[in-house]
């Protein structure tokens, strides 16, 4: 099949950056987005002009990395998939496709299609973490989880941090992601001890961040490749409201005892 | 206590509480409305609308007054607004900065046209309270007779005239839509969404915003037809 490719190039983090249209010849329906735009960058080089930059890893769908936003949806047009899992047979022949980085202010453009996004290990970061060994892990059963609070909570842990949910975003919000990673944890015993403290940091982290604000369009859960679900977004809201009462019942426990 | 408001989470709690309180008034006020429609009382010689717009401005009385209640709702409901408003104004700008450089291509899946003009309607219809206020509570912008404390006859003589009727049903068309979005996000926002409740959270919101626009719609276009008329007086 043939195909017109116009993809954003930016040489580096400072470049002005455009689009730029390739056109394919012989594209196969059989091929993965990014096996195409391999094959497209064997031409590149065989002509001597730079390759296309653009993420990948596991090419499985569970990585995360090929973030690319293809004819204006993150990851393209097929529901619940990765950039790399999506084939070619899913466009027309002769079919203009557009690709472009993740847009947003907290995710700045390396190169190409390259995006840095740092800013979720920093939110993740802000959760708290231990950096020393903490011995083996426990004997699963010392523990009862419920089995729905489990289901849930793998259905939120299925974030592979790919960062669509931004990408898809209007506000470019990144309440879908830090709902996942709050929720995943607050939904089993072991995330208690430090669940409130935990929302406000991560969510301070993300405002720090300058993510947009969410104003519940949904359509992070439509481009998100896992299908996580913005009920997690609710959650998070009433564990916010949920601590935020707390710190001011602490706060006024404070003013009482001096 | 105010770092609460720090956050864009916090702020948008804000907004969906004040939501909730002006929800609360829409909702009160197009029931009031509703009056109109139950004629006239022919043992006080009153219309039912103008006993009803006298409670409102006596609610209280034997505590603390006439008109006092009245004003207690009045100034709690202006500083609910203002608060929505600067909230929003804040996000809006939040928003505006988290993305510098837009997309070439853009595809929405279900990013409905309501939620994504609640920005432009929410100031339009800051726009139609401004006049409202002035056209049916004050006055200065009836020109047709305007009489303290006589509403329903106010009520008539304003929407015998076409162009304010349509006016009005455009604004409650703007009111509808900011609802059908707003009750909804004012549900999610507040955390009362879960994926067993949320088909029922989004239907309440989609009959409340269809409800609420109907009901206020009526009375104009009851006058306008001449349905409601001066002539049972």
């Amino acid at each position: 099949m043939k195909i017109k490719l116009h993809i954003w190039r930016q040489k580096n983090s400072s470049d002005k950056g455009g689009f730029v249209r390739y056109e394919m010849n012989d594209v196969s329906p059989d091929m993965s987005f990014l096996e195409m735009i391999d094959v497209l960058n064997e031409q590149l080089e065989a002509k001597g002009e730079e390759p296309v930059g653009f993420e990948h890893d596991c090419r499985e769908g569970i990585c995360g990395a090929c973030s690319m936003v293809i004819n204006g949806r993150a990851h393209g047009p097929q529901a619940l998939t990765t950039a790399c899992q999506l084939h070619m047979r899913k466009f027309k022949d002769g079919e203009d496709i557009w690709v472009e980085p993740w847009r947003a202010r907290a995710f700045p453009v390396v190169k190409d299609l390259i995006v840095d996004r740092g800013a979720f290990d920093r939110i993740i970061q802000a959760g708290g973490y231990i950096s020393v060994r903490s011995g083996s892990a426990p004997e699963a059963n010392s523990i009862l989880v419920p089995k729905p609070a489990a289901d849930s909570a793998m259905d939120a842990a299925s974030c592979i941090g790919c960062g669509a949910c931004v990408a898809a975003c209007p506000n470019g919000s990144a309440m879908l992601f830090t709902a996942a990673k709050v929720s995943h944890l607050a939904l089993l015993p072991q995330g208690q001890p430090e669940r409130m403290l935990r929302v406000q940091k991560m969510i301070e982290a993300m405002d720090r961040e300058m993510f947009g604000p969410c104003t519940n369009y949904g359509e992070c859960q439509e481009a998100c490749p896992k299908g996580i679900s913005i009920s997690f977004i609710s959650m998070l809201n009433r564990d916010y409201l949920k601590s935020s009462l707390v710190q001011i019942k602490k706060g006024a426990e404070k003013v009482q005892a001096q | 206590m105010f770092g609460f408001y720090k956050t864009t989470v916090g702020k948008k709690i804000v907004v969906a509480s004040t939501g909730v309180v002006l929800f609360l008034f829409v909702l009160g006020h197009m029931a009031g409305n509703l009056k109109a429609f139950m004629g006239f009382n022919a043992a006080s010689g009153r219309y039912k609308l103008d006993e009803y717009g006298e409670f409102l401005r006596t609610m209280g009385h034997e505590v603390m007054g006439n008109y006092t209640a009245l004003w207690i709702v009045r100034v709690v409901l202006l500083l609910c607004l203002l608060l929505h408003l600067i909230t929003i104004v804040q996000l809006q700008y939040q928003k505006q900065r988290a993305r510098p450089i837009g997309y070439a291509k853009r595809e929405y899946d279900c990013a409905t046209y309501a939620a994504r003009s609640m920005f432009l309607g929410g100031l339009l219809l800051l726009i139609f309270i401004v006049y409202h206020l002035l056209h049916l509570t004050t006055g200065t912008l009836h020109f047709r007779g305007f009489e303290e404390g006589a509403v329903y006859s106010n009520v008539v003589t304003a929407f015998n005239q076409p162009l304010i009727v349509a006016g009005y049903l455009v604004a409650m068309l703007i009111l509808s839509m900011h609802l059908f979005h707003g009750v909804w996000s004012m549900f999610q926002t507040l955390g009362l969404d879960t994926p067993q409740r949320n088909k029922l959270l989004r239907t309440i919101a989609a009959a409340a915003s269809v409800i609420i626009g109907l009901g206020f719609a009526s009375v104009p276009i009851a006058v306008a037809s001449g349905f409601l008329n001066l002539g049972q007086g």
